[in-house]
């Protein structure tokens, strides 16, 4: 199209011709300002690095916050604890290593350093042993839970309509009863098993990631970049599973984080209540606590140790999972 | 810059007899339960030949975003009603197959947004974004796209283009990631190009680099372009057939010398005046239209633009003023500039209620 200036006086155009010229020799090829301009860009990157990703960026935020690492270091242990338990231990959780009576059960000591329990094993081993048994459970219920409701809640997103609605209201009404009585309803139907514990806190943990899916989604549904994908042609199919789906993920990856946390306090929960699995010879920081009850007064230390075992793993998830959600937030991107 | 631009895959096609795109009576009226209809855009009618460029010049909420949705048929299907007709080629757009659609979309037709940062996806690489279309459309495998995706970039100017290809959009740079979004919409030749404000989000600079690098592109392969603007700097530079927005109707159309050296509509007027000039002494105030677009009046009512309108005169009311063409130039206004007024004799006690 041949760029001939107006010989009208009535030329707005002439400002933005003017400056068409002035940087005319900078569009490719010419030395000037697009390769600086990409040079420019270039800089700011690591030296050799092509493409930081979403999650490389996110990692090194986490990475830069304290309680984040704090966070990290707690969940790191803690898994580490879980799997290196053997070899952690000092004694096996079902020695008999000392003699303890009803009212005298030995307190920390030197050799047993959180002291003795009502059977006389030792309490740090016990102790141990039972991150795995909550790892367990946490990680199974999880997987179990977030497959479940991501599934459900892609489908809810993706076709809204009738679909939607009707998963919402299931929804709606799934997470209107209190989880902790819901878990214990769904494991004492199922009967006193390891699996039934994870089914149920898994089943409580459904409607959380159906709606945290679903509602991720409906917010990129009508962004820019999908009528922009949808003006190519591309097919909806497509759409959704390479474009909205991918945007939508990062508030339910840190639910998850956040869901390992509860999962444990309620893994916790139930077996305090007696409703975990039916091997007692299987050390459970629930059910420690539980059994301590009888012994509070003359062993307090029973009940402080699994309790501390507990908080600190779910404050681990808590907090990498807080920050998670700061760094994986587009908000708080600088 | 021409020459870096040429060689393009699909070379210029022939021009086809008759408009490539022509809408007719175009009407987008959002109907929402509860609420009274909004019409957004009214009797739209214009046409666009292959190798020519049309602008439509509006400001905000002026209809002309709603208008290139339409064509694209990108509306939402609920709570919609398109009504009048467009035709690509001769094929009715509107109320065809989803199917039918999704292969002309990105093929024969295709879309430059506003806002490159938010148009693009930002979770997938640029290099992924550009080679989803060539292996929608050209039926390409993942290497051939890939190239193609290579010789896409480094023709739209985005340098180093082998490495940008796993670059998110954050890395790039506001003019970068037009450059990139423009690659995408011109990836598989399309007859139509329609660009919804594509510089509006640049700095003027970029917007300068942009403009000629799709003038460039348009001469190079023969694509008819609708130019969405508020700009009419851009129009100026850009088209060849400017129609001019107001509340949903066209109020204005011409080709781009008539309209720039004889605009009729006092809104046309109002525009030209409002922008600041380069051989305007310093300090001089600009010259803004009265009142904001929401200050419109039904077009059942009179005229939209009678509210805001110097010129407005008791007849200006009633109904509205039909589009009256002389010449190739067509105005909808009872009282145009550049017809000898009657001098009309005003009642200086009521001549506006």
């Amino acid at each position: 199209m041949p760029d001939t200036p107006l010989p009208d006086a009535h030329d707005p155009g002439a400002t933005a011709r003017a400056d068409a010229t002035a940087t005319d020799a900078a569009v490719p090829g010419a030395p000037g300002s697009a390769e600086a301009l990409a040079s420019r860009t270039a800089t700011e990157l690591p030296p050799g690095e092509a493409g930081t990703s979403l999650g490389r960026e996110a990692v090194r935020r986490v990475v830069r916050d304290p309680l984040a690492l704090f966070g990290a270091f707690l969940v790191l242990s803690f898994v580490a604890i879980a799997v290196f338990a053997p070899w952690i231990a000092p004694f096996g959780p079902n020695d008999r290593v000392g003699a303890v009576t009803p009212t005298n059960i030995p307190g920390p000591s030197a050799e047993f350093w959180f002291g003795l329990d009502s059977l006389g094993r030792d309490e740090f081993s016990r102790v141990i042993y039972g991150a795995r048994q909550s790892l367990l459970v946490g990680v199974v219920s999880l997987l179990m839970g977030a497959s479940v409701g991501i599934a459900i809640g892609l489908l809810a997103g993706a076709f809204g309509g009738w679909v939607d609605a009707v998963v919402m209201r299931l929804t709606d009404i799934m997470l209107s009863i209190p989880s902790l009585l819901f878990a214990i309803g769904i494991a004492a139907v199922l009967g006193r098993s390891l699996l039934s514990v994870m089914i149920a806190i898994a089943v409580v943990n459904v409607p959380v990631f159906i709606r945290l899916l679903r509602g991720s989604m409906l917010a990129q549904r009508n962004s820019d970049y999908v009528v922009a994908v949808r003006s190519l042609g591309v097919r909806d199919r497509n759409v959704v599973i390479g474009h909205v789906l991918p945007n939508s993920m990062s508030p339910v990856i840190v639910q998850g984080t956040l869901t390992l946390a509860t999962a444990i306090i309620e893994a916790a929960a139930l077996a305090f209540l007696g409703l975990s699995g039916t091997d007692p010879a299987v050390p459970e920081w629930g059910r420690m606590l539980a059994e301590t009850q009888r012994f509070l007064a003359s062993a307090p230390h029973l009940a402080f140790f699994p309790g501390i075992a507990i908080v600190l793993a779910a404050l681990g998830f808590t907090l990498l999972g807080e920050s998670m959600r700061e760094a994986l937030d587009p908000k708080y991107r600088r | 810059m021409r020459s870096t631009v040429t060689g393009h895959a699909g070379g210029p096609r022939p021009a086809v007899d008759g408009p490539l795109l022509q809408v007719r009576d175009l009407s987008v009226r959002f109907t929402r339960k509860g609420r009274a209809p909004v019409t957004a855009v009214d009797s739209v009618s214009f046409e666009v030949a292959a190798g020519r460029s049309v602008g439509i010049v509006g400001e905000s909420g002026s209809g002309k975003s709603v208008t290139s949705l339409a064509i694209m048929g990108l509306l939402p299907k609920r709570g919609v009603d398109v009504a009048g007709s467009v035709t690509f080629d001769g094929e009715q757009l509107l109320g065809m197959s989803d199917d039918r659609r999704r292969a002309l979309r990105g093929a024969e037709m295709a879309m430059v947004f506003q806002d490159p940062m938010s148009s693009l996806n930002p979770v997938v690489p640029i290099g992924v974004q550009v080679t989803e279309v060539l292996r929608r459309h050209r039926d390409m495998n993942k290497a051939e796209a890939r190239d193609e995706a290579v010789d896409l970039l480094r023709r739209v100017g985005i340098p180093e283009a082998q490495r940008r290809l796993k670059d998110y959009p954050h890395q790039l740079s506001g003019g970068m990631r037009q450059r990139a979004l423009i690659a995408i919409a011109l990836a598989c030749s399309p007859r139509l190009l329609v660009a919804d404000e594509p510089t509006t989000a640049l700095d003027v600079t970029i917007q300068a680099q942009i403009l000629d690098l799709l003038r460039g592109l348009i001469a190079d392969t023969g694509t008819a372009l609708v130019l969405i603007t508020h700009d009419l700097g851009v129009v100026a530079g850009m088209c060849d057939d400017v129609h001019v927005m107001y509340g949903g109707r066209l109020v204005e159309s011409a080709d781009r010398h008539e309209l720039f050296a004889r605009p009729e509509h006092p809104y046309t007027h109002g525009l030209l005046a409002s922008v600041p000039r380069l051989d305007s002494p310093r300090g001089e105030p600009l010259t803004p239209i009265p009142g904001s677009p929401t200050l419109t009046r039904p077009w059942t009512t009179g005229c939209a633009f009678e509210p805001r309108c110097t010129r407005a005169q008791p007849d200006c009311l009633g109904s509205a003023p039909l589009m009256e063409v002389d010449r190739g130039h067509g105005v909808r206004c009872r009282h145009p500039y550049g017809v000898p007024e009657p001098v009309a004799v005003v009642d200086p006690n009521g001549e506006r209620a």
